[in-house]
C-alpha cells in the first residue's frame, strides 16, 4: 500500500447507516461496504445510532428532528470521528440542517444542549458530515478509482441522477445545479454517460405513497427523459430515489401506457462492479426493475459469481 | 494652554433640526447644560440652525457678544461644517475657530433610548466646548488647477464628457483600452424607446472625437499610473502596441484583405464569436481609430516567425506595419480626472438553470443585439445556430439582476431593452415573442408608451420568474424546443413553454478589475463594487477624492440618456474647478516641529501622499502643505513626536477626550 494510502486506511471513516439502508436501500449498504472494502478502506458503522429525523419528522416537529440529528453528531464525536459518512441523502440534509441551525439560532443551539445534556451528551458542532460520493471524489481521487479498476464495463449508456436533498440547498458533494462528480467517477471506469438534464429534479419523494397520481408522474418523467436520451440504465445516489424509480414501475406503465423496464443502480454498485465485486455482494441481486439487463451486464462476464 | 483660555468666549448653538434630532435628544437641556460649561459666553437652542436666520443669530452674537469660539452641535459637518464656517467668517471670525458636532447621525437617528440619548449630546458638547478653546486660527491653501483633463474609458460617457470639456475650449486626454472607442452603445442596433438607430447617434460623435484639436485619443491603452492631487494630476498611460502604426496608417485595409488567412477563423471579440474574424483586423467597420491592428496569438508571424508578411507588402511604402513595435508609455499632466471605465454584463453561465452554454440556442441579449444588426454578423438575419429563423422566442428578465444568489440589484435597463429585442425580434422574424417579467419598470421619458405599444403589437407578457430552461420534452409538440418551466403568478399555474429560441436580458455588473481601477484612482466603490459618488442625491458626480469625478455605468447601472447626463455634469464639474482656476483645501496639513526632528525618516517613508521630504544634511524632514491630506499616519509614525497636524493638535484631542470623559 503506498504511504498516502496508509493514512486514509488508519484513519478509516465512521459511517451511518440510517433506516433506509437497513430496509428497502440494503443493496446501498451492501455495495457501500463492498466498495469501500476493495478501497482499502473500511467502514466503521457509528453505535447506537437512531433515526435522523429527516424529511418527515422535520416538517411536523423541527425541534424534535433536530434533536434526533444532534444525538447522532454528537456520537459520532464521542466515538471518536471528525468525519461521519452519511450514505443516505435524507440524512446528509437532516444532519446538514441541523448543524447549519445550531450554529446558526442561539436558541436552538441552546435547546439542543440542553436536552443532549439531559441524556448525559455534549454537541461538539464541528463534525465534518460526508457523503460517499465527495469522499470518493475528493479523499481517494478520480486516479486511484482508475487504477483499481479490473473489470471492463460490458453495459450500455446510463444517466447519472442526483435527486433533490443532496446537493441542495448546501453545496460540499457537487455543484448545486449541475452536479457532474457521480458522471466523472463513473467515466473513470469506462461507463458511458448520457447527458441528461433532470438529474436533480424531484422524485417525487413519499407522494408516492401518499399522493401516487403526483408521485408517479414525475417518475414517469425521469424515466422518460432517461429513455429519450439513450440511457438503458439510472445511476442512483440515494435510496428513495432509487426505491421510487425502481419499485414503480409497473404501476407507472399503468398510469402512462408507457412499459418501462430501466435498471435503476446505486453508483456504489457499478463502481463495486468496476473494482472486482460480486454481483450479492454488491446487493444486484435485489434489483426489482430490469433485472433481464442487469443479468447480461453483470453476469456474463462473470462466470464465478452465482446469481438468482 | 489655561493663560490664554481666560479670555475665550464661546458660544454654543443646539440645532432641533425640526424633528430630526428634537424627537431624541433633549435640545432644551443640553442647551442648559452648555451654558454651565466654562468659557461658555451664551447657549441657544434653535429649530434649524443652518436656516438663513439661524446664521444670522450666530453672526450677531459673535459681533454683540464678541465670541471668539463657535461650538455648533447639529448634522454631519459633511453637510454644514463650510455653511457655519462661513457664517463665522462673515463676522470676522476665523473659520477655524468653528468646531461642529454631530448630534444627527451619530446620536438621534441611530438611537431610541432618549434620555441615553440626550446625556450624550451633553457629553459631546463638553467635548467640543474643551477642544474649541484649544483651536489656531488657520488659512486655506489655494492649489492651482491644472486646466487639461483625463477622461479614462471611451464608451458613450467618456465620448460625451471628453467632447464637452474639449468643446469648451480644453485639452482632453481620452483613454480607452478596447482598440475602438463606443463602448457597448457601438454594439447596439437601435436604443429604446424611439427606436433610432445606435450607430446613426453615436458614429458621428466618435469621429467628433477623432478630429477634434483638443482631444488626444489614445485607444488599445491604460492608465498604468495617478500620482499628484487635486489639479495637479501626473498620470502615466502606457499605449500596447497594435503592430500597427497609427500614425502611418491611412485606415485602407488592404493588409487586412492581404493577409495569409484566406478565411477569416479567429472568433470575433466583437461579435461574441458569432462571427470570425483574421488575425490582422479592425474590431468594426466604423471602428475609430480607424487603424488595423495585429492579435499576436493567432497571427503567424507571431507564433512561428515565418510568415511571408502579406500584410506589410500590402502596406507598401506607408510601411506602418511594425512587428516590433513595443508599448509605449505616454506620460501628462492633468488637472482633473474623469472616470468612465464603464460596466459588463452579467456572464450567462453562473446561472446554470438557464442553460447557456449548454443549450446553443440560448443567447445573451448582448447577442441578440449583434444578430438583429444590419452590420453584425449576420447582417440582421435572425437565425438560429443551424441557420433556421426561429417561429418563437422567449425572452427572460432580470438574469443576474435582483437575484439573492446572483446579483441583488435592478439593473435598471434590461425591462426596455428587451421589450425592444422584442419589438424587433418581432419585426425581423414574425416570431411569436414571450416575455417573461419579475416587474415591469418602465420609469422614464417615453418608456411607460413604448411598454403600451409592444402590449398592442401581441408580444405575449408571462408575468414569473423563469424556474429553468430544458430540452426535456413530455410529449411531441415540445420535441426538438427548449423548454421554459415558469409559475405565470397572473393566473396562477405552473406553465410549460416550449420555444426555438431563448434570450437571456443579462445585468450590468462592475468590471472584474474594478477593484485595481479604483485603488488606482484611489476612489472608493460600494459593496456590490460600483464606483461610489460623494453623495447620492447632491454629489452624483464627485467622489471623495476632489478632482476626480464618475460618468456613466462604472458608478452604477444606467441608460445610454442618463450616462449622457452624468458624463455632461462630469464635465461640468470639471470646468468649473478649471474655470475657477484653484481649489482651496482643508488646512488639516501635518508640520514638523524642526527642533525636534530627529531627520530619522521614517515618516517620509510611510506617507502615501509622497508629501514628505527628507533634507538628509540637515537631518530634517518638511512636509508640503499642499501635497498633505491629512492622514495622521506620520504623526502617529514621529518617533520623537515631532509632527503635529493642524486641528488635530495634541491638546485640542486630550481635551477632547477629556470632556467626554468628565461626569457632570
Amino acid at each position: 500500500m503506498k504511504a498516502d494510502d496508509s493514512g486514509l486506511a488508519a484513519r478509516g471513516y465512521l459511517y451511518y447507516p440510517g433506516c433506509s439502508l437497513r430496509a428497502t436501500g440494503v443493496a446501498y449498504e451492501e455495495s457501500l461496504l463492498t466498495l469501500f472494502r476493495l478501497l482499502g478502506l473500511p467502514l466503521r458503522e457509528l453505535e447506537d445510532w437512531n433515526c435522523c429525523g429527516a424529511t418527515s419528522y422535520m416538517s411536523i416537529d423541527e425541534g424534535a428532528a433536530a434533536l434526533l440529528s444532534a444525538r447522532v453528531l454528537s456520537l459520532a464525536r464521542q466515538q471518536g470521528a471528525e468525519d461521519l459518512l452519511a450514505p443516505c441523502s435524507a440524512c446528509y440534509l437532516a444532519l446538514r440542517k441541523t448543524q447549519d441551525s445550531v450554529h446558526r439560532y442561539p436558541r436552538v443551539q441552546q435547546e439542543v444542549e440542553e436536552s443532549l445534556a439531559r441524556a448525559g451528551l455534549t454537541l461538539l458542532n464541528s463534525t465534518r458530515i460526508r457523503h460517499p460520493l465527495e469522499v470518493l471524489y475528493t479523499d481517494v481521487g478520480l486516479p486511484a478509482i482508475h487504477t483499481k479498476t479490473v473489470r471492463r464495463w460490458r453495459g450500455g449508456q446510463v444517466a447519472c441522477y442526483y435527486g433533490c436533498q443532496l446537493v441542495r440547498p448546501y453545496e460540499g458533494v457537487d455543484k448545486a445545479q449541475n452536479p457532474t462528480r457521480m458522471e466523472e467517477l463513473l467515466q473513470q471506469v469506462g461507463v458511458p454517460v448520457v447527458d441528461y438534464a433532470l438529474k436533480t429534479k424531484c422524485c417525487g419523494g413519499s407522494l408516492t405513497g401518499t399522493l401516487s397520481e403526483v408521485g408517479l408522474r414525475l417518475n414517469y418523467i425521469l424515466l422518460k427523459e432517461a429513455a429519450r436520451k439513450g440511457a438503458e440504465a439510472i445511476v442512483t445516489v440515494c435510496p428513495l430515489c432509487q426505491f421510487n424509480l425502481d419499485a414503480y414501475q409497473r404501476d407507472i406503465r399503468q398510469q402512462s401506457g408507457e412499459r418501462f423496464d430501466i435498471p435503476i443502480l446505486y453508483f456504489t454498485q457499478v463502481l463495486g462492479w468496476a473494482l472486482g465485486g460480486g454481483v450479492r455482494e454488491l446487493g444486484l441481486h435485489r434489483a426489482v426493475s430490469g433485472r433481464n439487463l442487469i443479468k447480461r451486464w453483470f453476469q456474463a462476464h462473470e462466470p464465478v459469481e452465482a446469481y438468482v | 494652554m489655561s493663560e490664554h483660555k481666560s479670555d475665550i468666549r464661546t458660544g454654543v448653538y443646539v440645532c432641533h433640526c425640526g424633528t430630526n434630532i428634537a424627537s431624541v435628544v433633549d435640545v432644551r437641556e443640553a442647551a442648559r447644560h452648555a451654558a454651565s460649561l466654562p468659557g461658555v459666553e451664551i447657549s441657544r437652542e434653535y429649530k434649524y440652525l443652518c436656516s438663513e436666520p439661524g446664521q444670522a443669530l450666530i453672526r450677531q452674537d459673535i459681533l454683540e457678544r464678541g465670541l471668539n469660539r463657535i461650538v455648533v452641535a447639529a448634522c454631519s459637518p459633511h453637510l454644514h461644517e463650510e455653511t457655519f464656517r462661513t457664517a463665522a467668517a462673515a463676522a470676522q471670525l476665523n473659520p477655524f475657530h468653528v468646531q461642529m458636532i454631530n448630534i444627527r447621525e451619530h446620536n438621534s437617528w441611530v438611537h431610541e433610548d432618549k434620555a441615553r440619548a440626550s446625556r450624550k449630546a451633553e457629553k459631546l458638547i463638553r467635548a467640543a466646548v474643551r477642544r474649541v478653546a484649544h483651536h489656531k486660527p488657520l488659512e486655506r491653501v489655494r492649489v492651482p488647477i491644472n486646466p487639461a483633463v483625463l477622461v479614462v474609458g471611451g464608451g458613450i460617457a467618456g465620448i460625451h464628457a471628453a467632447l464637452t470639456v474639449a468643446n469648451a475650449g480644453r485639452q482632453v486626454y481620452l483613454v480607452e483600452r478596447e482598440p475602438s472607442i463606443g463602448g457597448h452603445m457601438a454594439m447596439f442596433d437601435k436604443t429604446f424607446p424611439t427606436l433610432d438607430c445606435a450607430a446613426c447617434i453615436l458614429t458621428p460623435k466618435m469621429s467628433a472625437v477623432k478630429a477634434h484639436p483638443n482631444i488626444k485619443l489614445w485607444t488599445h491603452s491604460d492608465v498604468t499610473d495617478v500620482q499628484g492631487y487635486v489639479g495637479n494630476y501626473r498620470v502615466k498611460v502606457t499605449r500596447w502596441p497594435r503592430m500597427v502604426r497609427e500614425e502611418l496608417c491611412s485606415g485602407c485595409l488592404e493588409c487586412v484583405a492581404a493577409c495569409v488567412f484566406k478565411e477569416a477563423k479567429v472568433p470575433d471579440e466583437f461579435n461574441f464569436g458569432l462571427s470570425k474574424r483574421k488575425p490582422i483586423y479592425i474590431p468594426f467597420p466604423q471602428a475609430v481609430p480607424q487603424v488595423p491592428l495585429i492579435d499576436m496569438e493567432n497571427c503567424i508571424q507571431f507564433r512561428t516567425g515565418k510568415c511571408k508578411k502579406a500584410c506589410a507588402q500590402a502596406c507598401g511604402d506607408r510601411k506602418a506595419i511594425d512587428f516590433q513595435q513595443g508599448e509605449e508609455i505616454k506620460e501628462v499632466d492633468v488637472g482633473t480626472i474623469i472616470v468612465a471605465t464603464g460596466s459588463k454584463t452579467f456572464d450567462a453561465e453562473r446561472a446554470a438553470y438557464y442553460g447557456y452554454g449548454t443549450y446553443p440556442n440560448v443567447y445573451t441579449s448582448l447577442e441578440i443585439e449583434r444578430l438583429v444588426n444590419a452590420c453584425g454578423p449576420t447582417a440582421g438575419r435572425v437565425v438560429l445556430r443551424n441557420g433556421e429563423t426561429p417561429k418563437s422566442v422567449a425572452i427572460i428578465h432580470c438574469v443576474g439582476s435582483r437575484d439573492e444568489n446572483t446579483n441583488r440589484w435592478c439593473s435598471r435597463v434590461c425591462c426596455m431593452y428587451s421589450l425592444k429585442l422584442a419589438h424587433l425580434l418581432k419585426e425581423h422574424t414574425g416570431a411569436e415573442v414571450f416575455n417573461f417579467y419579475i416587474d415591469m419598470r418602465t420609469p422614464g421619458k417615453g418608456f411607460e408608451e413604448f411598454y403600451q405599444k409592444l402590449l398592442n403589437e401581441g408580444v405575449h407578457f408571462v408575468r414569473g420568474r423563469v424556474a429553468e430552461v430544458t430540452e426535456w420534452a413530455l410529449d411531441q409538440s415540445e420535441e426538438g424546443k427548449l423548454v421554459l418551466r415558469v409559475e405565470d403568478t397572473l393566473l396562477g399555474l405552473v406553465r410549460r413553454i416550449p420555444v426555438d429560441m431563448v434570450v437571456l436580458s443579462v445585468g450590468m455588473e462592475p468590471h472584474a478589475d474594478a477593484s485595481e481601477v479604483r485603488r488606482l484612482f484611489n476612489i472608493t466603490c460600494s459593496s456590490e463594487g460600483f464606483f461610489l459618488e460623494r453623495h447620492p442625491k447632491l454629489a452624483p458626480v464627485n467622489t471623495f477624492t476632489d478632482g476626480i469625478f464618475l460618468a456613466g455605468s462604472c458608478q452604477g447601472p444606467k441608460d445610454i440618456p442618463d450616462t449622457v447626463a452624468q458624463a455632461g455634469a462630469a464635465a461640468a464639474e470639471a470646468l468649473a474647478l478649471i474655470g475657477a482656476g484653484y481649489m482651496e483645501q482643508e488646512p488639516n496639513a501635518a508640520y514638523v516641529v524642526e527642533d525636534h526632528c530627529s531627520g530619522c525618516g521614517a515618516c517620509s517613508a510611510l506617507c502615501p501622499y509622497s508629501a514628505i521630504t527628507l533634507d538628509a544634511g540637515a537631518r530634517r524632514s518638511s512636509i508640503h502643505p499642499v501635497l498633505c491630506k491629512g492622514c495622521g499616519t506620520c504623526v502617529a509614525a514621529c518617533p520623537s513626536g515631532a509632527i503635529r497636524q493642524n486641528l488635530f493638535e495634541d491638546e485640542q484631542i486630550f481635551e477632547e477626550i477629556t470632556g467626554v470623559l468628565t461626569h457632570g
